[in-house]
C-alpha cells in the first residue's frame, strides 16, 4: 500500500472509529458556523475594510484619528 | 456602584474584550498543561510497558481532547474584536504583530495539527514510540502557540524593535529579534505558560481526589497525583522565579504598573513590599489620608524585586503623576506636555504633506521624531488619567501571589500524604482537593487582570490609549455583542461541563 493510501486508511479509520469524538466535532462544526457564519457575517465586520477602499483611505483615516482638532495646544500652528 | 461605571464605547469594548479573554483562558492553561501531562504519563508507559499506565495515559487524553475541541478557535474571537472595535489599533500595530502570528499559524498550528491525529487515532496502529513522539510534539506545539501572542502581548506592554511611519500611520517592525527576544515578552511567555502547567496539575489532583473520595480506581489515582504533584511542583517553583522576573521588568519598564501592584502612593527608597492589606478606599492621588487601612509590609523587599538594590528608589504614583526632580523622574503631566507636542507635529506633518510643503514637512517630522516617544501622552487630558485602577491590580496581584504561594505548600503536601499512604483515608484533604482547580483558574485570571488593567490607559504602553485605539462604533452595536458573547460561551462552558463530568464519571476505561 502507497504511504497516501496508509495515510488516507489511516484518518478514514481513525474518524470511523470515533464515539466521544463524534460528539466534539458536532460542537466544533457548530462553534465554527456561529463564530464565521453568524458573528463574522453580522456583527464583526472589519470595520476599515468595510468602510474604506484602499490602504491609502484606512491609512488616512487612522490619521486622522490620532491628530484630533481638539489637540490642546499646538505650537507648529501658533508659530 | 453602578452610577460610577462609564457605559461608553470604548469601556463595552474593554469589557468585552476582557470577557472573551477570561473565558479563553479557562481552556488555554488546561490545554498547555494537559498536554505535557499526558507526554509524560505515556513516557512512564512506554518505559514501563504496565498497561495501568496506558489506560491513565488515554482517560487524561481524552479530557485534553474534550477541553482542546471546546476552547480550540475561541481565541479567533479577540481577532475579531481587533477588527471591529479596535480598528485603529489593528491597523497600527498590522506589521508587527503579522510576523508573530503568522509563524504561530505556519509552525506551531501545523506541528500540533499533524501530531494531534496520531495522538488519538494512532494507538496500537503505529509504534510506541512514534505515537509517544507524537504526544510530546502535541505539547511542544500548544506551548509554541502560546508563545507568539505572548510575544505580540508583551509588544503592547513594551514595543521594542519599531518605528512609527506617520505617513502610514503604522508601527513598523525594525528588529524581529527586538520584538521576539524582548525580556518582557520572553518573562510573560515562561510565566503564563508554567502558570498553566501549575493549574493543569491541580486539574489532575481535582479528578483524582473525586475518584479517591468514591473509592474508584484508587491505583489510578494515587499515580495521577503523584506524577501532577511533581510536574506542579517543579512548575510552581519555576512560576516564582519566572514572576520574579516579571515583577523586575515591570518595574524597569512599567512602573505605573508597580505601584498599583504594591498601592505604592508615594516613592521611596528601601521599599517594603506588602505582603497582605487593605487599600484606604477613599484615598485619591495626592491627598494626605493614609494609604492603607491596614497592611503588612516587609521593609526594603519592593526595593529590592524591582532593582535589585535594597536602597534604590520605587517610584510612586504620585511621584509617576507630577515627577520627582530630585529622582530624576519625569511625570505624567510633563510627559502629557511632550506628548501634545507630538500629536501636534504629526498634524503639522499631515498637513504639509497634503500642501505638498515637503520643507514644512521635514521639520514637522524632526519635532515630532524628538517627542514621539510620549506620543500617547498628548491623548490624556489629565495626568491621572495614566493611572490605572489601582483596587483592581492591587488585589488580583495579592490574589495571584497568595494562591501562587499556597500551591508549592499543596503540591508538596500531596506528595507527602501519598508517599506515606495517608491521603486516601484524609477525608479533609480530599473535598479540599476538590476545589483546587478553581482556585488554579483564579489565580491565573488574577494574573491576567494584573498584566492587562495594570497597564490601562495604554493599548500600546505610552503610546497609543485606548481611547485612541477604538473604533467609531455606537456603543449599542458592542453592547449587542458583548452579550451575544457571553450566551455563546457560557454554552461553551456548560457543555465543556458537561462532556467532561459525563467521562470523568465514566473514569478510565477498564482492563
Amino acid at each position: 500500500m502507497s504511504p497516501i493510501h496508509s495515510i488516507y486508511h489511516f484518518y478514514r479509520d481513525g474518524f470511523r472509529s470515533m464515539t466521544l469524538g463524534r460528539t466534539l466535532w458536532k460542537v466544533i462544526l457548530i462553534k465554527l458556523f456561529v463564530m464565521f457564519g453568524i458573528l463574522k457575517l453580522f456583527f464583526f465586520q472589519d470595520f476599515l475594510a468595510n468602510n474604506f477602499e484602499t490602504d491609502e483611505q484606512r491609512a488616512a483615516h487612522v490619521l486622522n484619528e490620532l491628530t484630533p482638532e481638539t489637540i490642546k495646544h499646538n505650537s507648529f500652528q501658533e508659530d | 456602584m453602578v452610577d460610577s461605571i462609564d457605559l461608553t464605547m470604548v469601556n463595552w469594548a474593554r469589557a468585552q474584550f476582557a470577557l472573551t479573554a477570561m473565558y479563553h483562558w479557562i481552556f488555554v492553561p488546561l490545554t498547555l498543561g494537559l498536554s505535557f501531562l499526558c507526554a509524560f504519563f505515556e513516557s512512564i508507559y512506554v518505559k514501563t510497558g504496565n498497561q495501568e499506565w496506558r489506560r491513565l495515559t488515554q482517560f487524561w487524553m481524552k479530557l485534553f481532547g474534550i477541553n482542546f475541541a471546546i476552547g480550540v478557535a475561541t481565541g479567533i474571537i479577540l481577532e475579531f474584536e481587533f477588527g471591529t472595535n479596535w480598528s485603529n489599533y489593528s491597523w497600527m500595530v498590522g506589521d508587527i504583530f503579522g510576523a508573530p502570528l503568522a509563524i504561530e499559524g505556519i509552525v506551531a498550528f501545523f506541528l500540533e495539527a499533524t501530531f494531534f491525529a496520531v495522538m488519538f487515532f494512532g494507538w496500537d496502529r503505529v509504534s510506541e514510540r512514534f505515537h509517544l513522539f507524537s504526544t510530546w510534539m502535541v505539547a511542544i506545539g500548544s506551548n509554541l502557540s502560546a508563545l507568539w501572542i505572548l510575544i505580540a502581548n508583551g509588544w503592547m506592554q513594551y514595543p521594542v524593535g519599531q518605528s512609527f511611519n506617520p505617513d502610514s500611520a503604522r508601527f513598523e517592525m525594525q528588529s524581529f529579534f527586538e520584538v521576539a527576544l524582548s525580556p518582557i515578552a520572553i518573562s510573560k511567555f515562561t510565566h503564563t505558560t508554567s502558570s498553566g502547567f501549575v493549574t493543569a496539575c491541580l486539574f489532575v489532583i481535582s479528578v483524582s481526589c473525586w475518584f479517591l473520595l468514591k473509592k474508584q480506581h484508587l491505583v489510578f489515582a494515587r499515580r495521577s497525583i503523584i506524577v501532577a504533584s511533581i510536574f506542579g511542583l517543579l512548575s510552581s517553583i519555576f512560576v516564582g522565579i519566572t514572576g520574579d522576573e516579571a515583577a523586575y521588568e515591570v518595574a524597569q519598564h512599567q512602573p505605573m504598573k508597580l505601584a498599583a501592584m504594591e498601592g505604592l502612593y508615594h516613592g521611596e527608597r528601601n521599599a517594603p513590599l506588602v505582603v497582605a492589606g487593605i487599600l484606604n478606599p477613599h484615598k485619591v492621588v495626592g491627598d494626605n489620608q493614609k494609604d492603607y487601612v491596614f497592611s503588612i509590609k516587609v521593609p526594603g523587599l519592593l526595593s529590592y524585586l524591582g532593582n535589585r538594590d535594597i536602597d534604590s528608589f520605587i517610584p510612586g504614583i504620585f511621584d509617576l503623576v507630577y515627577g520627582n526632580k530630585k529622582e530624576n523622574i519625569i511625570g505624567a503631566e510633563e510627559k502629557i506636555e511632550k506628548g501634545t507636542i507630538a500629536v501636534s507635529q504629526l498634524a503639522a506633518f499631515k498637513k504639509a504633506r497634503k500642501d505638498q510643503n515637503s520643507e514644512q514637512a521635514d521639520l514637522a517630522l524632526k519635532e515630532f521624531n524628538t517627542h514621539k516617544k510620549y506620543l500617547g501622552y498628548g491623548y490624556l487630558n489629565d495626568p491621572k488619567e495614566a493611572v490605572p485602577p489601582i483596587g483592581i491590580t492591587f488585589y488580583s496581584f495579592h490574589i495571584m501571589v497568595a494562591l501562587g504561594t499556597m500551591f508549592v505548600a499543596i503540591f508538596l503536601l500531596f506528595l507527602f500524604l501519598s508517599f506515606k499512604n495517608r491521603l486516601e483515608n484524609n477525608q479533609l484533604i480530599l473535598k479540599g482537593g476538590l476545589f483546587l482547580f478553581l482556585s488554579g483558574l483564579l489565580a491565573g485570571q488574577a494574573g491576567w487582570a494584573v498584566a492587562e488593567v495594570g497597564r490601562q490607559p495604554w493599548a500600546i504602553q505610552g503610546l497609543l490609549p485606548v481611547t485612541i485605539a477604538r473604533s467609531n462604533l455606537d456603543t449599542a452595536t458592542v453592547q449587542i455583542t458583548f452579550f451575544g458573547f457571553l450566551i455563546l460561551f457560557t454554552i461553551l462552558l456548560i457543555a465543556e461541563i458537561k462532556i467532561m463530568t459525563k467521562q470523568i464519571q465514566i473514569g478510565p476505561e477498564e482492563k
